[in-house]
């Protein structure tokens, strides 16, 4: 766990000084992603170096689990954190092997030891050990290097990352692709995180946490989320664009926005029978299953009112599903490209287990989400 | 023709005089190392500091080498070693300090800042982040200072034979005080094949303390 207590970075005289930090509080519960967020110049990369005391704070204290490190030496307190920065920063000198093992070497780690744990972090990330060991930084792509980057942090296992804008040099396709990288990683590996970023799509979609910060103070600290719902003040509500409904939409999960009160019919029944369960209903539509209850087709209120005979006459194949792990953004792509105002939700299994309508999505997102 | 025979007649004492000359270049550049590169290093903690000893290695270098082996002698009299080997070392030495304190001032002050970042952030102390990333990146353009050094000061010390140090300035100045062409060519052609050689064996000593990792790269 991290806890910032009234963290304060002044500059310059005393009796007039710069405020580049001022009183600064937050929590951040192990396993979890703080992303600090703001303009630049607001403080937040700051905050972050007076964590590993590469800036000494001025005032105010920080704890890692629930240990004061201003009584921590700077050197060994900087061996426990891992660190990446913008620039990636992997010595040229150095093999990747050497400079994945900085850090264990620093701390005296058998050499074996060592040697080993960088081989299984390239694997983790898929870079084929042989290949890569014995190489120089130069010979890797800006990727590549990025990957390496976060492994060096990660070497010697600490339970503290700082990053700052770890992703920020790599071209948009890549930087995607390396976030959702890290993501899986730390669902697994749960590191306490603090991510400095100015990009508010790469913050929604890292953090358990943002921490908005202007001019030096912490604006506002809560979950993506909570956040691009209720945002605190204006200042927040500009800095997150009016689009920022929008952007809640990869914070939901189809699972948790989507209806569970459909209805199904068989291909036998009468239309009539369809409609008057279509009308008892708040649903717009009746699905039909196949033998393993994925959904085969559907049979609109539209066409329910317009006709008769039996379902399999007049019901319309279904073009397209979204996985119920799926998130609201890709729903509405789905419904958005199939013109499909019902898009029928399945589970693991290809079984129909809900109904997303755009009712549905504006229902969740007026509400606040999850809260 | 004649220099050719000449040459090959006293292909025995050419050598001695190489060696002789070898000796204190590389004697005088080799202490010159040991105090240019820490003194290059440690100015590059001060801007002010760094300026005022820059200037001083420069200055050193503008006074001709004639001249301060004149001033040497009676300075270095009264320990017995007015003329000879020994004022010729130190001269190197003073000559050698301006481009190896100028490169290694210059290669650690362009270490990129985000390798001393992360070094530091990662848990470095100063020390280590000398050793194991400022020095080896700054390797090959301290090493071309002292390639600078090392050429230059072979030719500095073929004047040192006007206060007896010997070496290949010998053949120079006798062919000159004899007017016999012979002699004066020999030690000129010495001296420049000399420089020649040094040079090519301190770029290949270079190459092999320079890491590949960041071998190809340009250098200053």
């Amino acid at each position: 766990m991290i806890r910032l207590e009234n963290l304060t970075k002044h500059y310059g005289p005393a009796h007039d000084p710069l405020i580049a930090v001022d009183n600064v509080s937050l929590d951040l519960p192990t396993g979890e992603i703080c992303v600090l967020l703001g303009p630049s110049g607001c403080g937040k990369t700051t905050t972050m170096k007076m964590i590993n005391r590469l800036i000494q704070p001025t005032g105010g204290k920080v704890f890692i689990n629930g240990k004061d490190t201003s009584t921590v030496d700077p050197i060994e307190l900087r061996r426990s954190i891992g660190y990446v920065i913008q620039q990636i920063g992997l010595f040229p000198n150095k093999t990747i092997e050497e400079n994945i093992c900085v850090v264990p070497d620093l701390l005296g780690w058998d050499r074996r030891k060592s040697r080993d744990r960088a081989k299984e972090l390239l694997e983790l990330v898929g870079l084929q050990p042989d290949l890569f060991l014995k190489r120089y930084p130069k010979e890797l792509s800006g990727g590549q290097q990025q990957r390496v980057g976060v492994l060096r942090a990660l070497a010697a296992d600490p339970p503290v990352m700082l990053m700052d804008e770890p992703f920020g040099a790599i071209d948009p396709i890549n930087r995607e692709v390396i976030q959702e990288e890290f993501l899986k990683m730390q669902r697994e590996i749960r590191k306490t995180i603090i991510f400095v970023s100015h990009d508010l799509d790469e913050a929604v979609k890292m953090a358990d946490k943002i921490a908005i910060f202007r001019s030096g103070k912490l604006e506002q600290y809560a979950a993506p989320d909570d956040l691009l719902a209720r945002p605190a003040n204006s200042f927040i509500e500009d800095f997150l664009g009016s689009d920022r409904a929008l952007k809640r939409l990869r914070l939901v999960s189809v699972g948790d926005a989507m209806e569970t009160d459909f209805i199904t019919v068989l291909e036998t029944d009468s239309v009539e029978h369809a409609r008057a369960r279509i009308r008892s209903s708040r649903s717009a539509a009746a699905f039909v299953l196949d033998a393993e209850g994925a959904p085969r087709s559907v049979l609109s209120e539209q066409v329910a009112e317009a006709c008769s005979g039996t379902v399999g006459d007049h019901a319309e194949p279904v073009k397209s599903t979204v996985p119920i792990t799926g998130d609201l953004r890709q729903a509405v792509s789905v419904m958005f490209a199939h013109d499909m105002p019902l898009l029928p939700c399945i589970d693991e299994a290809g079984r129909l287990a809900g109904v997303m309508s755009y009712r549905s999505i504006v229902h969740h997102l007026g509400h606040g989400g999850k809260a | 023709m004649e220099i050719i025979g000449f040459i090959i007649d006293n292909l025995h004492i050419i050598g001695a005089r190489t060696i002789e000359h070898i000796s204190i270049v590389f004697l005088a550049v080799g202490i010159a190392i040991a105090t240019a590169v820490p003194i290059g290093i440690a100015i590059t903690q001060s801007k002010s500091t760094a300026d005022t000893i820059l200037y001083l290695a420069s200055m050193m270098i503008t006074v001709p080498s004639i001249a301060l082996f004149g001033l040497m002698i009676p300075l270095l009299s009264p320990i017995g070693h007015g003329i000879g080997y020994v004022p010729a070392v130190v001269a190197v030495i003073l000559y050698s300090q301006l481009p190896i304190i100028r490169n290694t001032y210059t290669a650690i002050t362009n270490v990129d800042p985000a390798l001393r970042e992360a070094a530091k952030g990662m848990g470095m102390s100063t020390w280590q982040r000398l050793r194991q990333v400022e020095i080896p990146l700054a390797i090959p353009v301290i090493m071309a200072g002292v390639r600078t050094a090392v050429v230059m000061n072979i030719g500095v010390t073929a004047i040192a034979a006007y206060i007896g140090a010997g070496g290949l300035g010998t053949f120079i100045s006798r062919g000159i005080s004899q007017s016999d062409p012979r002699q004066l060519v020999t030690g000129a052609l010495a001296v420049s094949l000399l420089a020649i050689a040094a040079d090519l064996f301190l770029a290949l000593v270079q190459r092999l303390l320079t890491s590949r990792g960041i071998q190809g790269e340009v250098t200053p």
